[in-house]
């Protein structure tokens, strides 16, 4: 059954998986296996993405499913479930821009790779940056821009968590719309990655992870 | 147009067209010189489009907002005052003169207050939503129409518009959703008139008038700036804009999350509701094309780039109603110029599907030796000089970085130098190198 559900998750079959999540629940199962399950689903899903047989609309659609199940499993839940993650990540699109899709899919990305992330959301103050590496204490920052203003707003970011005595224990990857290498270095970030799976290889290497 | 237009074949409507904007009626030119230049310079870029070798390679410098940064002003500026809008752009326009093959007037520029005027939802603006110090206006996504609502769209758009979509991007149009349909007005009208005797009705229209009158305002500064330079000899090149169905539905309606839903569960409705967008999209991109000199419609694309849909979604939910709005144009004699935003690499397949020398596509960050060597014999391309080397780049990397360009796309004709997307602020210099490039290494023998 929990081999079933994975690759229905993962195969995005909506009325079949929630059927199958009630069936479970009902039957009495520790609903932290289901969301065991879903986390191994949205792996695949993952993977998927990375090797071109999923897009976006994959990705949206696998989320609302998890979502769904997610809200269907809480009530059985007993106390908070905790899971061991490789690490923390600060990310969010620098200020005065307020694009998300790409954003929201390297949250994705990140999170189905087992780190933890803290997404900021859009329009991002450098103060708001500097806030969140100092209280998640997280060694990596992504910063997320669709527009030329984004360069020198991520000049500005990077600069602040200099001038916070941040940034020599933190790394800064950049990426969205308008960057590439060149916006990197004008803005001294550590490294541009041109999808949300080069965020995903970045963080690996800077945590040394696999 | 012609008498016998309907008899024309597109190829015959678009050179008809062409010729329009070589002698566009209602420009008096300042000197026998501009009227020459202005020739020169259309036929630069007629050539190209026709896949033909003009004089040299044409250029169009990626300003976008820049004209109001190089006066040292900014946008929030310039969209709230029209005299110094006019006065930004016209510095801009004199002291580019000798670098401009095209000038883009300040249409693109809102005026600030009419977006205030109706409480404009859908954007974002400097000092408006985003900090003040904000060099572009932004689109803020959100889903204005409901999943539920697909149904009204496809019945009857106008009244969809009008009485569920309006009211969430005009403030003011709040009370408009107490409004009947229009096509509900009593033969003789006894009770139609009531709900607009209401307040909050009648406050919605007062704005919209509003609206009215400061555009009115805002248009003659554009006009007179638009005026200035075709009479200086320097050619418009865009008459209007269009858009892809899926976009108009999944940018400015159900939303990015929305339609990607919508692919899953409710596919059916999304095809409906595009043939429904597609044919307002034709219509109203031929009349912008028929109010204007330059035959060409620019269609900005977003949600059909790599990566956001996989080659089965594209040839199912993008292409079809995309290429419809295409060809609609391409047999009115419009040539659509397709602004492919990020890269388009994995949809060559669809656009070798377009008649030849029917479209030109501007390519951001596409790969356009490919580009070049696999649709160069049936569209003309343009792009590709990065925005972050326009920014942060050297004169001598830009100059460096167009001539490779130029030899990679430029043979046989058939390529706009181009940016792959506009700049707001950044060095003059990196401008003028741009076009010294087009010179220099864009000439044809």
């Amino acid at each position: 059954m929990a081999e079933d559900f994975v690759n229905l998750l993962a195969d995005l079959k909506e009325q079949e998986v929630l059927a199958l999540a009630q069936k479970r629940l009902d039957s009495g199962e520790d609903p932290i296996k289901i969301l065991d399950d879903s986390r191994a689903a949205m792996a695949i899903v993952g993977k998927r993405f990375a090797d071109g047989e999923y897009f976006l609309p994959e990705l949206v659609f696998s989320g609302e499913l998890l979502k769904q199940v997610s809200e269907m499993v809480k009530p059985y839940l007993k106390q908070a479930v905790e899971t061991k993650k490789l690490a923390k990540i600060v990310i969010g699109t620098v200020a005065g821009d307020i694009h998300d899709i790409g954003l929201n899919i390297v949250d994705f990305m990140l999170d189905v790779n087992g780190f933890d992330v803290t997404n900021l959301g859009v329009d991002v103050p450098v103060e708001k940056f500097i806030e969140a590496v100092k209280e998640t204490k997280a060694p990596i920052v992504g910063l997320s821009g669709f527009l030329t203003p984004a360069f020198d707003a991520m000049k500005e970011t990077v600069e602040a968590l200099d001038k916070a005595g941040l940034r020599k224990d933190i790394k800064v990857m950049i990426g969205g719309g308008q960057m590439d290498d060149e916006v990197k270095k004008y803005a001294k970030a550590d490294a541009y990655g041109k999808d949300a799976m080069a965020a995903v290889a970045l963080a690996k290497g800077w945590i040394g992870a696999k | 147009m012609e008498e016998n237009w309907a008899e024309l074949s597109p190829d015959e409507k678009r050179e008809e067209r062409f010729k329009r904007w070589l002698s566009p009626p209602g420009i008096t030119f300042s000197s026998p010189q501009a009227e020459k230049g202005y020739k020169e310079r259309v036929t630069r870029f007629i050539k190209a489009f026709q896949l033909k070798e003009p004089d040299r390679v044409p250029c169009i410098l990626p300003a976008s907002n820049y004209a109001a940064y190089y006066a040292g002003m900014d946008l929030r500026t310039v969209m709230y005052d029209y005299d110094k809008l006019a006065e930004a752009w016209l510095k801009f326009l004199h002291d580019f003169k000798d670098d401009l093959d095209t000038y883009i007037p300040p249409a693109l520029v809102p005026p600030g207050k009419a977006l205030e005027a109706v409480d404009y939802k859908l954007y974002k603006w400097p000092g408006h939503g985003i900090s003040g110090d904000t060099t572009s206006y932004q689109c803020a996504e959100a889903e204005y129409m409901k999943a539920d609502e697909y149904d009204a769209l496809i019945r009857d758009p106008s009244d969809f518009w009008l009485r569920t979509y309006l009211p969430r991007i005009f403030g003011v149009f709040q009370a408009f959703p107490q409004l009947p349909p229009w096509t509900s007005f009593e033969e003789i009208a006894i009770q139609s008139f009531v709900p607009f005797g209401l307040p909050e009705v009648q406050a919605g229209f007062k704005a919209l008038l509003e609206a009215g009158t400061e555009s009115l305002k805002w248009f003659a500064a554009v006009g007179a700036v638009a005026g200035e330079a075709a009479a200086a000899g320097i050619p418009g090149i865009m008459s209007g804009f269009a858009k892809a169905p899926f976009d108009t539905l999944g940018d400015t309606l159900r939303g990015t999350r929305g339609i990607m839903m919508d692919i899953f569960q409710r596919p059916d409705k999304v095809h409906e509701a595009m043939d429904k967008i597609a044919l307002l999209a034709i219509t109203s991109a031929i009349n912008a094309a028929n109010a204007s000199a330059a035959p060409i419609v620019m269609m900005p694309l977003h949600k059909g780039a790599d990566g956001f849909m996989s080659d089965k979604q594209y040839e199912t939910f993008y292409w079809p109603t995309f290429k419809q709005v295409i060809m609609a144009l391409v047999d009115e004699g419009i040539l659509p110029l397709l602004f492919a935003e990020g890269s388009y690499n994995t949809r060559f397949e669809y656009i070798k599907e377009l008649p030849k020398g029917a479209t030109a596509w501007w390519f951001d960050q596409t790969d356009m030796a490919r580009a070049k060597n696999e649709l160069g014999d049936r569209i003309c391309i343009m792009g590709n000089v990065p925005t972050s080397l326009m920014v942060t780049g050297t004169p001598q990397e830009v100059r460096e970085h167009c001539r490779k360009l130029i030899e990679a796309c430029g043979k046989g004709g058939g390529y706009i130098l181009s940016g792959g997307a506009q700049i707001d602020k950044g060095p003059a210099e990196n401008m003028r190198a741009m076009m010294a490039a087009a010179k220099e290494y864009g000439l044809y023998k």
